[in-house]
């Protein structure tokens, strides 16, 4: 072979398996974004998803001791039942958007591995976006310091 | 008042820098020396107009002129003085404000260094920098205007994104946008060396420098950014494959690989076209990344259509990309190599390697960011590809580039005997193999952390057996070790500066690897006076105390941490709540070691304080990155020097 072919096959050959490397790693970790009505239209035990939805009011639970976190996504058309370990990130809420990556079981729930909490990007009036029972909640700790 | 001045201000400068590319333009075109110094007065004045506007947005910010709307957005009266400054670069328009002050600065340089030096491709470059100048104050004119009235004035603003609140995001952004605008310069050079067909030598020297410049600067961004990632994001990593940080670090891989594959054109005359492409990408790169990251084309590809400003970004980058290529593919006849390839064991086949391999990595960092958006426009289908996706892909990728590293600098041009093969890497690669097989025996399993030590010791031992020949070559000639060391540092700046940034990045991957392989975590919820254990530290919870801060209030958690050794020491993970927020954020605390950090965020809490929810991480080895990046820019730096064997 001459010099200028065995480095284009070189060549050839490294890029061929960077192109399989890039398809592989596209076939292996792409996760598909559904809507809870989409999910529940034909759920697929163990696929990993993308789950967005409204976390519905009153359907959070939350207990510190065992890390179990369950609540419901909703889109307003159906409503998944979510269970994830540990605590709720900051930006989650009743009431407010939320995108849980996970899996479907058998069981009949959504067992979210990470919770993406959106944040709201939207123009906030000064002032007036206190967070309910904040004042209360400052109150009561300041009685309890421990510095 | 001040949203007028800074209004027409912008509009001023935006015809200055359009009058100054026509005039340097028609100066080459014509010869008319004239018309090149109006365009000069024009780069002054553009600069000077912009340097205006920065000073009226900082003087709106602290006076709190809710006026103008930017401020009131992005600042408050409770924002402590530090943070009223950097609000500046706090959003979207202040931004654009910044890059357009740094690259009129840029365009000032040029013209003072290269008025007289280049006056042949000086026009040129300078027409290239006001053009793109022009472009960015045609942003802040139309698309994104900073000094947008408000009215009625409020009596109090919004706040600053509490997350930029931190010492990292003063120079974070500067560090960063130094980084990409200063790429506009060799950009600029290499339109202008095409376009006058001088694609010689001169060019490539100016060229190589400024790209070193502008690549110090967005290391040390890049860096800054993963540190305000690690300290405050509160998961504990430094990077997450975030089409921000990705839209930041594929023109540092092809700056990178344009740094390498121009020492086989200087030395051997070859790659010329290739070199030429790679400027051209890295800058239509920094043009994609602001494009990425400005235009809320991540969020959806439905939320880019709401704003004008992507689309603005997307034709400029088209027209770039357009234009330069299609003077390139004009010039091709001027840009034929002189050298051949001889041998496939050679330093310029090894420098190929490595250019294909930064380029694959480009590639694929560009896929994996815009794949999910093509699929979402083209399919309607909303997918993500996530860090396992970039990991996959890039760690065999980033290794091979390792290996090259120590590769590179050693072997011979042209054809490496096995008698040079021998000379230089027998020793390194015996060294690789030991330091493997030593940790393996001391019972490291992990296979990537095994390959990445066998190849970083590999490459330091390439590093250290070519400075001990030269530095025992110059004690024959009577220095003594240090003033030989020191002597080969300053005289061959370029090559040992080379090296150093080598040893930089031999640090950040040994924290890379260990960080993954070894960093552990859990969540645990702990009772007033409870402990837990984790790794060898015992964490024991000691209450909850509320403070009220300038601008918010304050939950902090007291935790113990005692890990056997030596006595506790205190950590005090908080949330923190700030009025205009719509949610607590919360601020971790960390003990940083070399070996490992232990690293706390407060979770949920109970009202009393009775009990709390923390997530304890013992990250190993991320200070490497730290101290690597030192190292790094060390390098850099010394790289830029002038050349000493030379005169400047």
């Amino acid at each position: 072979m001459s010099r200028r072919g065995r480095f284009v096959t070189g060549g050839l050959v490294i890029v061929a398996a960077i192109a399989y490397l890039i398809w592989s790693g596209v076939s292996q970790s792409v996760v598909y974004f559904v809507t809870p009505s989409e999910l529940l239209a034909a759920p697929t035990p163990s696929k990993t998803y993308r789950l967005g939805g409204l976390v519905q009011a009153g359907s959070l639970k939350w207990e510190p001791k065992s890390l179990d976190l369950s609540f419901t996504l909703s889109d307003g058309k159906a409503s998944v039942p979510v269970r994830h370990k540990g605590a709720p990130p900051d930006l989650f809420a009743e009431g407010r958007g939320a995108v849980v990556e996970g899996s479907w079981t058998k069981d009949g729930y959504f067992k979210a591995s990470l919770i993406l909490a959106k944040h709201s990007e939207e123009y906030k009036a000064p002032h007036d976006g206190a967070q309910p029972g904040y004042k209360e909640l400052m109150k009561s700790l300041r009685g309890d310091g421990t510095r | 008042m001040i949203p007028e001045l800074g209004y027409g201000a912008t509009v001023a400068a935006f015809v200055l820098a359009l009058w100054g590319a026509v005039a340097a333009v028609a100066s080459a075109r014509t010869g008319r020396a004239a018309l090149l110094r109006s365009g000069e007065r024009a780069a002054v004045g553009a600069w000077a107009l912009v340097t205006a506007c920065i000073a009226l947005m900082l003087y709106a910010f602290l006076t709190f002129d809710f006026s103008v709307q930017y401020v009131a957005v992005n600042t408050n009266r409770g924002t402590p003085f530090y943070y009223r400054i950097t609000a500046l670069w706090g959003a979207l328009e202040g931004s654009i404000v910044l890059w357009s002050w740094m690259l009129s600065i840029y365009t000032l340089i040029v013209v003072v260094q290269y008025r007289r030096r280049q006056p042949e491709l000086y026009p040129w470059v300078l027409s290239v920098m006001l053009g793109i100048l022009a472009f960015f104050l045609l942003v802040m004119t139309i698309p994104a205007p900073p000094f947008e009235r408000l009215t009625p004035i409020p009596a109090d603003g919004r706040g600053l994104n509490p997350l930029l609140q931190d010492s990292g995001m003063i120079t974070h952004p500067v560090a960063l946008y130094l980084g990409f605008t200063g790429f506009t310069v060799p950009f600029a050079f290499a339109m202008a060396a095409l376009i006058v067909g001088r694609t010689g030598e001169e060019w490539i020297t100016i060229t190589r420098r400024w790209t070193i410049i502008a690549w110090y600067f967005l290391s040390l961004g890049l860096l800054i950014g993963g540190w305000w990632s690690y300290h405050v994001l509160g998961w504990g990593g430094y990077w997450a494959w975030d089409p921000v940080e990705n839209a930041a670090f594929m023109p540092f891989l092809t700056a990178t690989a344009f740094l390498h594959s121009v020492m086989v054109q200087e030395r051997r005359r070859m790659l010329k076209l290739w070199n030429l492409s790679l400027i051209i990408l890295t800058f239509g790169l920094t043009i994609f990344g602001t494009f990425l990251t400005r235009s809320g084309i991540i969020g959806s590809v439905h939320s880019f259509t709401q704003g004008s400003i992507g689309v603005f970004f997307l034709a400029f980058l088209a027209l770039v990309l357009l234009g330069s290529f299609s003077l390139l593919a004009s010039r091709v006849e001027r840009l034929r190599a002189e050298g051949v390839l001889d041998s496939v064991v050679s330093r310029e086949s090894t420098f190929l390697l490595n250019n294909l391999f930064l380029v694959a990595a480009t590639f694929t960092v560009f896929f994996g960011t815009v794949f999910p958006l093509l699929s979402e426009a083209v399919r309607g289908v909303k997918i993500s590809v996530g860090a396992p996706f970039f990991n996959l892909v890039n760690i065999p990728v980033f290794l091979a580039l390792l290996f090259l590293m120590g590769v590179g600098p050693l072997i011979a041009w042209r054809r490496a005997s096995a008698k040079n093969l021998k000379r230089n890497f027998l020793k390194p690669v015996v060294a690789g193999l030991v330091a493997a097989a030593a940790l393996r025996a001391l019972g490291v399993a992990n296979g990537l952390v095994l390959t990445t030590m066998a190849l970083v010791v590999f490459v330091a031992g390439t590093i250290a057996l070519d400075l001990f020949r030269a530095v025992r070559a110059r004690r024959r000639s009577g220095d003594d070790w240090g003033a030989a060391t020191w002597g080969l540092l300053l005289r061959q700046n370029r090559r040992y500066g080379g090296f150093i940034v080598h040893l930089g990045i031999l640090v950040i991957a040994l924290g890379v690897a260990g960080s993954q392989a070894w960093s552990v975590q859990k969540e645990v919820t702990l009772d007033k006076g409870q402990s837990t254990e984790l790794a060898g530290y015992h964490v024991r919870f000691d209450g909850l105390s509320a403070s009220e801060e300038s601008n918010h209030g304050k939950v902090t958690g007291a935790f113990t941490v005692t890990n056997g050794r030596a006595g506790g020491h205190m950590l005090y993970p908080a949330k923190k709540f700030y009025p205009q927020e719509q949610s607590p954020i919360a601020a971790v605390d960390y003990q940083l070691g070399w070996i490992e950090d232990i690293y706390l965020v407060l979770g949920d809490f109970a009202p009393d304080g009775s009990h709390a929810t923390v997530k304890l991480q013992v990250n190993r080895m991320v200070s490497w990155l730290w101290l690597g990046g030192l190292v790094l820019t060390l390098g850099a730096a010394l790289a830029i020097l002038p050349d000493a064997r030379r005169p400047a």
